[in-house]
């Protein structure tokens, strides 16, 4: 059995859990794709879930309201166990980064993280993965009869729902305490399309000069594409936004069609988060700057003269 | 207290990256204490300073010269080293059993670890470290402060940023933003070459690699690298647009 943990977000199922569910069924493993979704109040997130997978496993609970390392890995590992999966999905998002290596451990798994590819070569997994700050692509396997899997973001095209829904069960599930308490948090909601699904992506960089001049120049030309909003630490640092929209190493990693590149020098650790992009076009005033280097097109030229002559014309 | 930091040797992220013989070739690069790592000495010496009482112990898993970056730790003010001296290269999970195994050895109740290392993308060694020793964790924390027996901080979650509090013992991972890593001075750096570094081998903690890798490769996109001068803005961006949308096709 392939165990696939479902992320769900204001009461939707996630891309993840289709893309966690093609992955799965690129294995062709006997025993089917099972879903797992935990949280609380979860009904409709089950029932999308039931048509991505042959059965779905669902742990409804006030104590699953919030995530927290401890109890996810605890429930995802009591699963895996009593399910005998030999294969334990999880999305290579933050949180299932966070928790998944505990589910490893707790299983005597080994863990593949963030990987791009999964095959199965007579009961062994193979996946590739980027190291070295996303400039090499690793080739690893797994020889061992569990496997946990983290799965990045946008890497497998996301199944298609089917029609007839699989078979729901609700799971008992033995939880820890939390124990690291959340006492605060600042949820950082746009009206934008999400960074990691968009086709395109506008960020800015130190160069759009002001907060102002980053609504200015990168929020008017995305608005203007229908694009989702990205930004270098630096900008997120100084405060001008959250932390949310940062791309690279520390921040998000994006591979959209096109991403446009605002007033960005081009760090290795903002490359880290964007140079799989499949165009990439950069504006800076500087020739030199390394985010040329990568670029597919681009103008050496003022933002503030540049960004805003490009929203014209495309109003055109 | 005892505060562990863990440290990775790994090449400077200013240096170009080359393949051979299937793998990363380090030989005749630039290697460092990774950046993430940093941040975990930079905050143990920190914490100190505001007055816990606390023995900071630098600990590295890897080849002879990982030393350099150990000895990096203690110029900035860690006390003491311990390196498991191995040509291994060792998976997080694997790696994770031999940290656990030393965390106890050593009474530690604090340990530090870099967010995600620039050698090998990893983000768990800090998780299955916790998980092994049975304790909490926080992890990508921007944030901290120590107050009795209990961290008070901000870390990212998946949306957003969350503040928290944890009673320790506990795993805290860092990244960039937490604070602003000092230089060694002159000084100390001189006062670290007296400091100790403990070696150990790896067959005393008997971890063996749980993942194979069986190669490296740089797949370099060729790009188009069409550059246009942006004296005459407006004629720029019509240049600029037209291509996106017929010759690239990413833009309506
Ligand atoms: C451990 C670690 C992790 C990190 N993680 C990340 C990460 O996840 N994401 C990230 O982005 N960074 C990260 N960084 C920081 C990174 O190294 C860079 O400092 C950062 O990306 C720089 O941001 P920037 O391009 O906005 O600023 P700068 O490097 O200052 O670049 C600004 C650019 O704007 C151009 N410019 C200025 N004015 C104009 C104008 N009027 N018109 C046109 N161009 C102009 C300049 O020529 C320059 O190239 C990390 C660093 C470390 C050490
Ligand atoms: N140990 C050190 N003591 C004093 N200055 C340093 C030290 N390390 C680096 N620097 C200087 O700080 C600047 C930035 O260094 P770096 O970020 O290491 O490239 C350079 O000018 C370095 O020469």
């Amino acid at each position: 059995m392939i165990l696939i943990v479902a992320e769900h977000a204001n009461g939707k199922l996630s891309k993840s859990a289709y893309e966690l569910a093609s992955a799965a069924r690129g294995l062709k493993r006997e025993g089917g794709v099972t879903a797992l979704v935990l949280g609380s109040g979860v009904a409709s997130v089950a029932a999308s879930a039931a048509l991505i997978a042959d059965q779905v496993l669902v742990g409804d609970s006030a104590e699953l309201a919030q995530y927290d390392a401890e109890v996810w890995s605890a429930a995802v590992a009591q699963i895996a166990a009593e399910g005998e999966a030999e294969v334990v999905l999880i999305a290579g998002s933050r949180s299932g980064r966070e928790y998944s290596p505990r589910v490893a451990v707790k299983l005597d798994a080994p863990l593949l993280e963030d990987v791009m590819s999964l095959k199965d070569e007579g009961g062994v997994l193979h996946a590739e993965h980027y190291t070295f700050l996303t400039r090499v692509t690793e080739r690893v396997e797994a020889k061992a009869p569990v496997v946990v899997v983290t799965v990045k973001a946008g890497a497998f095209a996301p199944a298609v729902p089917g029609t007839t829904a699989a078979e729901q069960f609700d799971v008992d599930l033995e939880l820890p305490k939390r124990r690291l308490v959340v006492t605060g948090s600042t949820k950082e909601k746009t009206g934008r399309i999400a960074l990691i699904e968009a086709d395109i992506v506008v960020s800015g960089g130190r160069g759009v000069g002001t907060p102002e001049g980053f609504v200015q120049l990168v929020e008017g030309l995305a608005d203007q594409l229908g694009a989702a909003v990205g930004a270098t630490r630096a900008v997120v640092d100084a405060g001008w936004r959250p932390y949310s929209e940062q791309v690279g190493q520390t921040g998000k990693t994006v591979q959209p069609k096109a991403y446009i590149a605002v007033g960005i020098s081009g760090a290795v650790q903002h490359l880290s988060g964007m140079n799989k992009s499949k165009c990439i076009v950069a504006i800076n005033k500087d020739g030199d700057a390394p985010i040329f280097k990568i670029a597919d097109y681009g103008i050496v030229g003022d933002v503030k003269e540049i960004v805003p002559a490009m929203i014209q014309e495309l109003r055109k | 207290m005892r505060i562990l930091t863990l440290i990775r040797q790994v090449l400077d992220a200013e240096e170009s990256v080359r393949v051979r013989n299937g793998a990363v070739e380090l030989e005749g690069s630039k290697l460092v204490m990774d950046t993430m790592d940093e941040y975990g000495v930079e905050e143990a010496l920190r914490l100190r300073e505001a007055g816990a009482e606390a023995e900071i112990v630098a600990v590295s898993v890897g080849p002879a010269r990982a030393e350099e970056a150990l000895r990096t730790a203690l110029a900035m003010g860690a006390d003491r080293g311990i390196h498991v001296v191995t040509d291994v290269s060792l998976d997080a999970i694997a790696l994770s059993a031999v940290m656990a195994q030393i965390a106890k050895a050593e009474g530690a109740e604090l340990i530090f670890c870099g967010g995600q290392e620039a050698d090998w993308d990893s983000q768990a060694l800090g998780a299955a470290t916790a998980e092994r020793l049975g304790w909490p964790q926080a992890t990508w924390t921007s944030a901290l402060e120590l107050k009795g027996s209990t961290l008070v901080g901000k870390h990212e979650a998946d949306e957003g940023s969350e503040s928290f509090e944890v009673v320790l013992p506990a795993v805290v991972t860092t990244q960039q933003g937490l604070n602003e890593p000092r230089y060694p001075t002159l000084p100390n750096i001189m006062k670290s070459k007296k400091k100790e570094i403990r070696k150990e081998t790896l067959e005393a903690y008997g971890a063996a690699p749980k993942v194979k890798v069986n190669g490296v490769e740089i797949q370099v996109k060729e790009r188009l690298k069409k550059i246009l001068d942006g004296k005459d803005a407006a004629g720029a961006a019509a240049q600029l647009v037209k291509m996106l949308r017929e010759d690239a096709g990413v833009i309506a």
